[in-house]
């Protein structure tokens, strides 16, 4: 089946996470004249040479790539704003700075396609791949918090991230409820295929690092034992996180 | 739809310029994003995937058109791009409650709160995946075995339930993005009206982002109130 991640493995894959963001508008600034286009995810134009529009972000690039039009790049991706941020990630130690939800995303695309429209690209380049880094330490650093809780308010991740997150703090949280409530859970994993089943027989993945535990900003928790709590954190710790 | 009303309520405002707002792909890209992350399958978006057949029909029409009359190329393979895209997405959405009707069939068919999540043709396909697949294992398998270990529902006679029969597991946890506020729930999945000095009810607002269970928010994203993400 072409294009379509398995789901024992990752929920969405890359690409399917980048075909998301490519429908957020950019602004464009076109060297021709072209009459309005009608999609049928929406109309967009008509296009004048010299005069800024916002188009989807695979639009831009398309015309982009055929050397019809120049890219604007967002607000957010001025070197001001991106070492404001970058500040704000390295002094808060539990919060994320407010990041447009496809930043990573956005900003892949534009550094391989429109290099020359934007202002001090290699600054940009560098504070972008800063703040992903100082983010993703953030979330793989702070998951001592992380002691049986039901449900976990995440502000501000971004969709990539989530993505990368997604599949261990699904199962960790599921091992979790299932030791803190084991009447509740039918031990249905025997008959079904490909559910996962805490810690032993998981399907593998490709590790690479040893186990780290991720923090998080947890609201509600419940009480578990604490031997109980341990021998979670040690199952927990098998599962490395993917890059 | 209130068509009566004299004056419309700031909420309702708000709601009929999302509606109005909200395309097509917009609708349908939740939909697909819903029905990968549930662990379930959801109720089919009848209108929704007519509207958008009819679209991308309309549109293939014109795109071919452009190629005949030799029109501009980089306007036709714009069309084409924009076509690819809905094509994707379309194709993609039944894909995948497809993948989820041929790990569950057995409990769809059981159930009739799931069955009538299928759309008519998904209900044939699972009819007929169930016979082959029936059919199939007493032909390979079952007719061999013992007497009483001979049905495909149960491990053997004695068993008080299709025991066989795999289940779709709605404790697992989903990454949750809030649209409209929900109601106050309790995180055991029970609701009853709000008390609010205990602290394990939880209560979303617009544009938080959530990790939890999805036994208990099951009707919220049924409401539209949270998508998944």
């Amino acid at each position: 089946m072409a294009g379509q991640s398995d789901p024992h493995i990752s929920l969405l894959s890359a690409q399917e996470v980048e075909f998301m963001a490519e429908d957020e508008l950019i602004e464009i600034v076109p060297n021709m004249r072209m009459d309005s286009l009608n999609f049928i995810c929406g109309d967009f134009g008509p296009f004048l040479p010299q005069i800024a529009t916002e188009v989807p972000l695979w639009l831009a690039v398309a015309l982009k790539k055929r050397g019809k039009c120049a890219i604007r790049p967002p607000q957010w991706m001025s070197v001001e704003n991106l070492t404001r941020i970058l500040e704000g990630e390295r002094d808060s130690q539990g919060a994320f700075q407010a990041l447009p939800f496809h930043y990573v995303e956005i900003s892949t695309l534009l550094f391989d396609h429109a290099r020359d429209d934007i202002p001090d690209m290699y600054m940009v380049r560098s504070l972008v791949e800063d703040i992903r880094d100082v983010r993703v330490h953030k979330v793989e650093t702070s998951l001592e918090k992380f002691s049986g809780t039901s449900a976990v308010k995440i502000p501000n991740l971004s969709a990539m991230e989530v993505n990368i997150i997604r599949p261990f703090v699904g199962r960790a949280l599921q091992a979790f409820y299932k030791h803190d409530n084991p009447e509740k859970i039918p031990d249905v994993d025997r008959a079904s295929s490909g559910q996962t089943r805490v810690p032993n027989n998981e399907p593998r993945e490709d590790m690479s690092e040893g186990g780290k535990i991720v923090p998080w900003m947890i609201i509600y928790s419940k009480n578990i034992q604490l031997d109980q709590a341990s021998k979670v954190i040690f199952f927990a710790l098998q599962r490395p996180l993917r890059r | 739809m209130a068509s009566g009303s004299e004056e419309w309520s700031a909420a309702q405002i708000d709601d009929y310029e999302t509606l109005i707002s909200t395309t097509d792909v917009e609708l349908l890209k939740r939909a697909w994003r819903n029905e990968k992350a549930a662990p379930e399958i959801l109720p089919f978006e009848e209108a929704l995937v007519k509207r958008a057949k009819e679209q991308i029909q309309l549109m293939e029409e014109t795109v071919d058109d452009f190629a005949e009359s030799g029109h501009d190329p980089l306007i036709a393979s714009l069309y084409q791009m924009d076509l690819d895209r809905a094509q994707f997405l379309l194709r993609s959405y039944l894909r995948v409650r497809l993948q989820k009707i041929e790990k569950f069939m057995f409990y769809i068919w059981k159930s009739d709160t799931h069955r009538n999540r299928l759309s008519t043709e998904e209900e044939k396909f699972t009819e007929r995946c169930i016979r082959d697949i029936g059919k199939h294992l007493e032909e390979t398998v079952l007719s061999k075995l013992a007497d009483n270990y001979q049905s495909v529902l149960k491990q053997s006679i004695i068993s008080e339930e299709d025991d066989m029969v795999p289940e779709p597991q709605l404790d697992t946890f989903v990454v949750a993005k809030c649209q409209r506020a929900t109601r106050p729930l309790y995180l055991d999945g029970s609701r009853q009206s709000a008390s609010f000095d205990r602290d394990d009810h939880f209560q979303m607002v617009p544009g938080d982002l959530c990790i939890l269970r999805y036994r208990p928010f099951q009707e919220e994203l049924m409401s539209g109130n949270i998508s998944l993400v």
